[in-house]
């Protein structure tokens, strides 16, 4: 037979489409959350790459950054003067914390100051309220500071602020400086103040932590890196260390990169469990079609062409579903800036991305077509014969025999295994990324196989016939048991990592503030500061929690051998930070809560006869310096060699509000050495707390405070905004298992339709076929949901045990709540598909 | 007894209404065979969907043992049909994903009895399927599967049983063996049978043969199962 054009063959497929478009468009749905979440997370990272490379140079304020370790030394200050004359300017930038005060209210709060050369920044803008005051910064002693510090200080523009002993008026708030998060000012507000009055803060100097930094540009079409090359050793031996701008940038985008490429595997697992969303719904759809099918055979139409008139079908709603998703997309990448604010470093003007949407749409439709093609593969052999007289177990026989059902089998694991290398960074990764969606999926298929089998074993004769009608349902042939558990288990499964996830990681806040015993902590206090700030704080109400000594050092010899020496010996890098590191270190003689001792044994207190005292170190450290208990050290503490032997290795919980060391000192090793305190005080009132503070800063100017009920309220902060993420994350799962169940659902829905019809001219009411029907969905619900939470409950379990090393902490409740909305969820699209067998009279069974 | 007073069913149609029953009255007594047959749209199967409660009538009434079904809401209905009625169909309509012992069960289970597996055993041996109980319907044969149809219509031992083109899908001597069960069967039982049929011979087995054309009874007369008049 010729075969006919193209042409009327889709005419036929259009006409023949027009019961069931509605439906079909319905199981092609199934993809369209993954298709939106493909499409908003790449439109979205694109938008942001293409914002960091527009901004790149505001990003770091210049072509260049400089950090200097150890200070600006003359040796740094001539050679950034020199290349001024050869125009190539600089501006310094020198950051450190300290107390402000506004004279005017009494208020003070710690701060983050940041000292900056005239030029600053060469790109981007930092913008002001009033709007283009900035300019005017180094007209004077003017500051410009955080909205934040303004209302905790009750000031207002034209103030007086002091900083140590130098006093500045604040000229403005600042809006926005290019390169800083939105969130950098919350927990120290900063202010900005002209470099030229910096030394008269007197912050600066002895025991004072300043970062300093400049900024550089270069003359007009320079390339950074070409420029930089020849300076590289020179910057070196002068302690400093250099940052292009395209290094700056390179880093921003492949952080960006690596994070949509994890998201992205979120969104190819949903799109493939669309995919099995689109396998069962198009499988019911194929169910319905036999007849069909065997009349257009009977008239004259081939298997080939009989495919093809399905395959347009299939293929057309299933670009129409990845339209939706795609649009969908589009919106929720308008939604992300919101819920985004203040953690991206650039502004991102989001536009719509044509490739990253036409990407969605193509990989949508391919899966979509991928996976209708197995069922549809089905109708190429139905025989004419069906017509006259159906008959299922020939054309299932036939099925088996089919070597194209094997073809397409290896195209789906092709497409997975594609489709996860597209998002991978290596081939290996795409293969472990496969392996993992295989595995999962796997774990969810043997679980529903295991129900159906557990099933038919447990049910009993002496339930209720509705129960176990229900329970029957589950291992009869033909049900729909896996697909629906494989739904409901994936969507519970993201739904349940999401909450443990936040609930581990709300936790460890919650911990890390709750730890610390007093609400006021003082650092950077001198030694001869500390009795006259103890006794300012020891008033009737409140407590000096704790005094911590500080003593700063670095390491000098290892075991008789220089570092350098050790490093050589031990293959290490000379240059190695820990090597070279300043060490804050402590002294005391009892271990503290948050230490665990992993090597030898914690030093007690030195008897008089010692001549060689003992220390611990923190084991991450001890490692990396490839030192044991026994070895001994000598630290250079201040001028003065300290010799001490390593008796124990620790663990440090570290993240906790309360001073951790790396080095931990038998006290009278270096008791005598200069040193700092941190005191830590309760004080019980706010209003307390801010007296105390002022009080403390005008009396000693370089010590800074910090009240953690600040801090507390930050993070609390920043936990709403996780959790306003993590429920967005999980909706989005949720509403991902919906279509997917629809589709799954509707596979038996004539099956079970016809038998409710039957089951009521037999004698059923209506509130037992309800209740059949209420039994088996609440069932595959509950088991849907404890499948997908076994692999929840293990991945976070290992995920907290093996990468994180905390505690894993089941989140019971919130497991507890899904499996609930899992069941109303598979009992309300159950009912609402089997809403037709309450509506149908009983008469239909006499017209079958 | 089941009693059928002035049943009339109009379906709305582009005109007006269409009557495809009008006015049908009759008395079938307890234990009686009753052939219903009549060209094809005659409105046959319409009638025994009222009969048998599926459908209302738009007037009309229909009063099995004394109680009225057009006064029964749906669920009323079903309950009287799990307790005294019993239903074959030309499609067999088993329930395929339940065996065939699962399947005669079921109306005793819909009303919560116990004995349920031992009782459908029986039925299923009586109609000679005892070596079949764990095949599901497709691994049954169109007569086999009409045998545990009328099985489970026999499970709850119903006071009358409802058959609509019984033998439609079954080969001539198959349809005659059906309908020899039934026969059978409404002698031991005592149970009222209502079988629709196109064949006149299968008919003819029948005590009494109604005929319908256009919906109305045309004809009410005893077959050749009748007991002799002499
Ligand atoms: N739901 C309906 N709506 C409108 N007309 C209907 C409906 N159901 C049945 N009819 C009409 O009622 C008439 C009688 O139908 P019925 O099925 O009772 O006939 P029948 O005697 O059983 O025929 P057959 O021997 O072909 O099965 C037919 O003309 C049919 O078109
Ligand atoms: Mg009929």
């Amino acid at each position: 037979m010729p075969s006919p054009a193209l042409a009327p063959l889709l005419r036929l497929a259009w006409r023949e489409s027009r019961t069931a478009r509605r439906r079909l468009l319905l199981y092609m749905s199934s993809i369209s959350l993954g298709v939106a979440a493909l499409v908003a997370i790449d439109s979205f990272a694109s938008n942001v790459q293409v914002s960091i490379e527009a901004q790149s140079k505001a990003l770091l304020g210049g072509d260049l950054n400089l950090r200097a370790r150890d200070g600006f030394t003359p040796a740094i200050d001539s050679l950034l003067d020199s290349l001024g004359t050869v125009g190539i300017p600089s501006a310094k930038v020198q950051s450190f914390g300290s107390m402000a005060i506004v004279p005017r209210t009494g208020a003070t709060r710690l701060s983050q100051v940041r000292a900056v050369g005239e030029g600053y920044p060469y790109y981007g803008e930092v913008l002001t309220e009033p709007a283009g005051a900035w300019g005017s910064l180094h007209d004077d002693r003017n500051a410009f500071v955080d909205p934040s510090l303004m209302i905790s200080l009750g000031a207002q523009v034209g103030d007086t602020l002091n900083v140590g002993f130098a006093r500045f008026v604040i000229r403005g708030r600042i809006v926005n400086v290019p390169g800083d998060p939105g969130i950098a000012g919350t927990v120290a507000p900063r202010i900005f103040i002209p470099a030229r009055y910096l030394a008269e803060t007197q912050l600066t100097g002895f025991g004072s932590r300043v970062e300093h930094e400049v900024v550089v540009r270069l003359p007009e079409g320079t390339d950074a890196t070409a420029w930089v090359a020849p300076f590289k050793t020179r910057f070196d031996s002068l302690g400093v260390r250099v940052r292009t701008v395209q290094e700056n940038e390179v880093d921003l985008t492949d952080a960006i990169a690596q994070l949509a490429r994890f998201l992205g595997v979120v969104g190819l697992i949903a799109l493939l469990l669309g995919g099995i969303g689109v396998a069962s719904g198009v499988n019911a759809f194929v169910q319905r079609k036999i007849d069909t099918v065997a009349v257009l055979r009977c008239l004259g139409a081939s298997s080939a062409q009989v495919l093809v008139i399905y395959l347009v079908q299939a293929g057309a709603m299933g670009f129409l579903g990845a339209a939706l998703g795609a649009a969908l997309g589009v919106g929720i990448q308008l939604l992300l800036p919101e819920l985004l604010t203040g953690f991206l470093p650039v502004d991102v003007s989001v536009t719509p991305v044509p490739s990253a949407i036409a990407l969605g749409i193509g990989i949508g439709v391919w899966v979509a077509i991928v996976f209708a093609l197995r069922p549809l593969l089905v109708l190429r052999l139905v025989s004419p014969l069906q017509a006259i007289r159906r008959d299922d177990a020939a054309l299932a026989a036939s099925r088996r025999g089919d070597h194209w059902s094997w073809a397409v089998d290896l195209a789906l694991l092709g497409s997975v295994f594609g489709l996860a290398a597209l998002r991978a960074e290596t081939l290996a990764q795409g293969a472990w990324f496969t392996a993992g969606i295989l595995i999962s999926l796997g774990i969810l298929y043997g679980n529903a196989s295991l129900v159906a089998r557990l099933a038919r074993r447990l049910s009993s004769p002496r339930w209720p016939y509705v129960v176990r009608q229900g329970i029957a349902n589950l291992y009869r042939p033909a049900s729909q048991t896996r697909s629906v558990i494989l739904a409901l288990g994936f969507g519970s499964f993201l739904v349940t990592t999401n909450i443990l996830v936040q609930a581990n990681l709300l936790q460890s806040f919650d911990v890390t503030a709750s730890a610390a015993r007093g609400n006021l902590v003082f650092f950077d206090v001198q030694e001869d500061q500390q009795p006259g700030l103890d006794s300012l704080l020891r008033q009737p109400g409140n407590d000096v929690v704790t005094t911590t000594p500080i003593v700063t050092m670095r390491l000098q010899e290892i075991n008789g051998q220089s570092t350098q020496a050790w490093a050589e010996a031990k293959g290490l890098s000379p240059r190695y930070w820990a090597l070279r590191r300043e060490y804050r270190s402590t002294y005391r003689d009892t271990l503290e809560a948050t230490e665990t001792i992993t090597a030898g044994r914690f030093h007690g207190a030195a008897a008089a006869t010692d001549t060689l005292y003992e220390f611990s170190f923190e084991e991450d450290v001890a490692r990396d310096l490839q030192l044991t208990v026994g070895d001994i050290v000598t630290w250079d503490v201040q001028g003065v060699p300290v010799r001490a032997r390593l008796t124990s290795t620790r663990q440090v919980e570290w993240g906790r509000f309360q001073p951790n060391f790396f080095a931990v000192f038998q006290s009278a090793a270096i008791a005598a050495a200069p040193k700092q305190f941190i005191l830590v005080a309760a004080v019980p009132s706010d209003t307390a707390v801010a007296l105390l503070q002022r009080d403390a800063v005008r009396r000693y100017p370089n010590v800074s405070s910090i009240d953690l009920s600040l801090i507390r309220n930050t993070i609390t902060q920043i936990v709403d905004r996780v959790t306003l993420t993590v429920r967005f994350l999980a909706l989005f799962s949720l509403a991902m298992a919906v279509p997917v169940l629809f589709s799954a659902v509707a596979a038996t829905r004539r099956d079970r339709l016809r038998e409710g019809v039957l089951l009521k001219t037999l004698g059923a009411t209506k509130g037992q076929i309800g209740r059949i029907l209420l039994s088996e969905y609440a069932l595959l619900g509950l088991l849907g949901a404890l499948s997908g939470m076994l692999l929840a409950f293990g991945g976070a379990w290992s995920l907290t045990h093996f990468v994180f090393q905390g505690d894993f902490a089941p989140a019971l409740g919130p497991a507890a709540a899904i499996a609930g909305v899992m069941m109303g969820l598979a009992i309300g699209i159950g009912l609402l598909t089997g809403r037709d067998v309450f509506r149908e009279t009983p008469m239909a069974a006499l017209r079958e | 007894m089941l009693a059928a007073r002035d049943l009339t069913k109009e379906y709305p149609s582009g005109t007006g209404a269409l009557a495809v029953l009008k006015d049908v009255s009759f008395d079938i007594p307890q234990g009686a065979f009753v052939a219903i047959v009549g060209p094809s749209g005659s409105g046959k199967t319409t009638l025994l969907g009222l009969l048998a409660g599926l459908d209302l009538p738009s007037r009309g009434a229909v009063t099995l043992d004394g109680v009225d079904l057009t006064r029964l809401d749906e669920d009323g209905r079903a309950r009287l049909r799990g307790e005294k009625v019993g239903f074959i169909f030309q499609s067999f309509q088993l329930i395929p994903t339940l065996t065939a012992v699962e399947n005669v069960q079921v109306p005793l289970e819909l009303r919560g009895e116990a004995d349920a597996a031992d009782r459908a055993q029986d039925l299923l041996a009586r109609v000679g399927l005892s070596g079949r109980t764990h095949h599901y319907p497709t691994q049954l044969s169109g007569g086999e599967q009409q045998r545990v149809a009328i099985a489970r219509a026999f499970v709850n031992r119903p006071r009358i049983l409802f058959a609509d083109e019984p033998t439609g899908n079954l080969d001539g001597a198959t349809g005659e063996k059906i309908v020899a069960l039934l026969d059978a069967l409404n002698r031991e039982s005592g149970a009222t049978v209502v079988i629709v049929t196109h064949d006149l011979t299968l008919a003819e087995h029948a005590q009494r043969v109604i005929r319908l054309r256009d919906g109305v009874v045309i004809e009410d007369r005893p077959g050749r199962g009748a007991p002799s008049p002499v």
